[in-house]
């Protein structure tokens, strides 16, 4: 997907000024948050700046495409490129989405406990949608049913009622950097912890709790 | 039994294949309140006799009837909350405006959360890059080709495609259109994908 991207001169020149990323690289880090995002059970964090920057890219190639000339051969290569970047970007959010509303109380609780200088899961975005969705969902709750109850049985804990992400399913990843020394928690009771060393560019079978700060750190690549 | 009515809703919701919304019952809502309502009054009287005289033979009763009303409780949340997953899932295969058949098993407060899912997320999905926008609700599928070949099942009217091109959707007329302008069109059943 990327080739044709970097080829191009004609399309991304002036790109390079403001980013130090080049268009390739820009979609390369897209691919890799979607997929990360796309198999892991639980929300990670926002990449807002990629979102934006290839956001930026999109309309900078429509505006190009409208330049060329009807029924130039390379016009349509470059529209076909455009939907398949638009589709993982669109993909990408949608995942994002659906899990916020999945697990909407403990993503919101998530981002209650924060610490003051930690990086928040939710853009700015994200975060509106979702106090929106856990109000709209709590005021209708209510007014259909909760309020015609008993009166010690007319509120509902949300985080209790709704399933939580399952951290111990299992996830495919690939190896892109080194790792030692990676302790994995026993499954049933006769067995014991023990520890992995993951080869760079080896893949495995894993529970997603096990690596989780890796995916978030970028040393894996989920698969 | 106790409880019964509430499982009873359950199971209604069970029964419809994936994505399929019945119509609301509120019949059966009602019936499961009441229960709640008679079990809680029963309560009352009982923990009232119970501190009075000192009566502690009637302990056993108040829990079960409290657990009773507990799972009656999570039973109608449950409900209520699968409906409005599925009618969450109907906003992203029909698009903002529901089909009338389907509004009409809705109840009101239903549509009114439907109203504001849209505009929660018609919101974000404007703010999407510095303004613009980006309708996340299109290429649900990865494309394989830019155009697609799409028959009209029914009269849909005039169509202008993205190079300012207006053609006429007639029924039975066939079409070889940019994917990304009718994806949405063959999702509310006015196109097909015609695969040869």
């Amino acid at each position: 997907m990327s080739d044709s991207l970097s080829d191009d001169g004609s399309i991304n020149q002036d790109d390079s000024q403001e980013d130090v990323m080049t268009p390739a690289e820009l979609i390369a880090k897209l691919e890799e948050a979607w997929l990360n995002e796309k198999f892991s059970p639980e929300l990670l964090e926002n990449k807002s700046e990629v979102v934006e920057c290839v956001m930026e890219q999109l309309t900078h190639m429509e505006n190009n495409l409208q330049r060329v000339k009807k029924g130039d051969a390379k016009a349509s290569v470059h529209r076909m490129e455009i939907d398949r970047i638009r589709f993982v970007l669109s993909s990408y959010l949608r995942s994002r989405l659906q899990k916020i509303e999945k697990f909407f109380p403990h993503v919101l609780e998530k981002e209650k406990s924060r610490g003051e200088g930690d990086p928040s899961l939710l853009s700015p975005e994200e975060f509106a949608f979702a106090k929106e969705y856990y109000a709209n969902t709590e005021t209708y709750l209510k007014a259909v049913a909760l309020k015609r109850m008993p009166p010690n049985l007319q509120t509902v804990d949300l985080l209790k009622a709704v399933p939580e992400p399952c951290l111990d399913s299992f996830v495919f990843l690939r190896v892109k950097e080194r790792q030692e020394n990676i302790l994995v928690e026993p499954e049933t009771d006769d067995q014991r912890e023990y520890v992995v060393d993951l080869e760079e560019g080896s893949q495995h079978l894993i529970r997603y709790r096990t690596i989780a700060p890796l995916v978030s750190s970028g040393a894996v690549q989920l698969i | 039994m106790f409880c019964e009515k509430a499982v009873e809703l359950i199971r209604e919701l069970h029964r419809m294949s994936d994505g399929q919304l019945p119509a609301f019952n509120e019949d059966g809502l009602r019936q499961v309140l009441q229960e709640m309502e008679a079990l809680y009054e029963q309560n009352q009287s009982d923990v009232n006799e119970a501190k009075a005289a000192g009566r502690s033979e009637l302990i056993p009763s108040i829990k079960l009837r409290h657990c009773c009303l507990l799972r009656n409780q999570r039973c109608i949340t449950a409900y209520l909350y699968d409906r409005l997953l599925r009618i969450r899932a109907l906003r992203w295969e029909y698009g903002s405006v529901l089909p009338a058949n389907v509004r009409f098993h809705m109840n009101a407060e239903e549509l009114q959360w439907f109203g504001q899912y849209k505009k929660s997320l018609a919101c974000f999905m404007r703010s999407l890059g510095a303004g613009e926008g980006l309708d996340i609700t299109q290429d649900m599928k990865p494309p394989k080709s830019l155009y697609i070949e799409v028959r009209c099942l029914k009269d849909h009217g005039e169509f202008e495609i993205d190079d300012g091109t207006v053609i006429l959707l007639k029924k039975n007329s066939q079409h070889f259109l940019p994917r990304w302008k009718c994806e949405q069109l063959i999702r509310q059943g006015v196109l097909e994908h015609v695969v040869s």
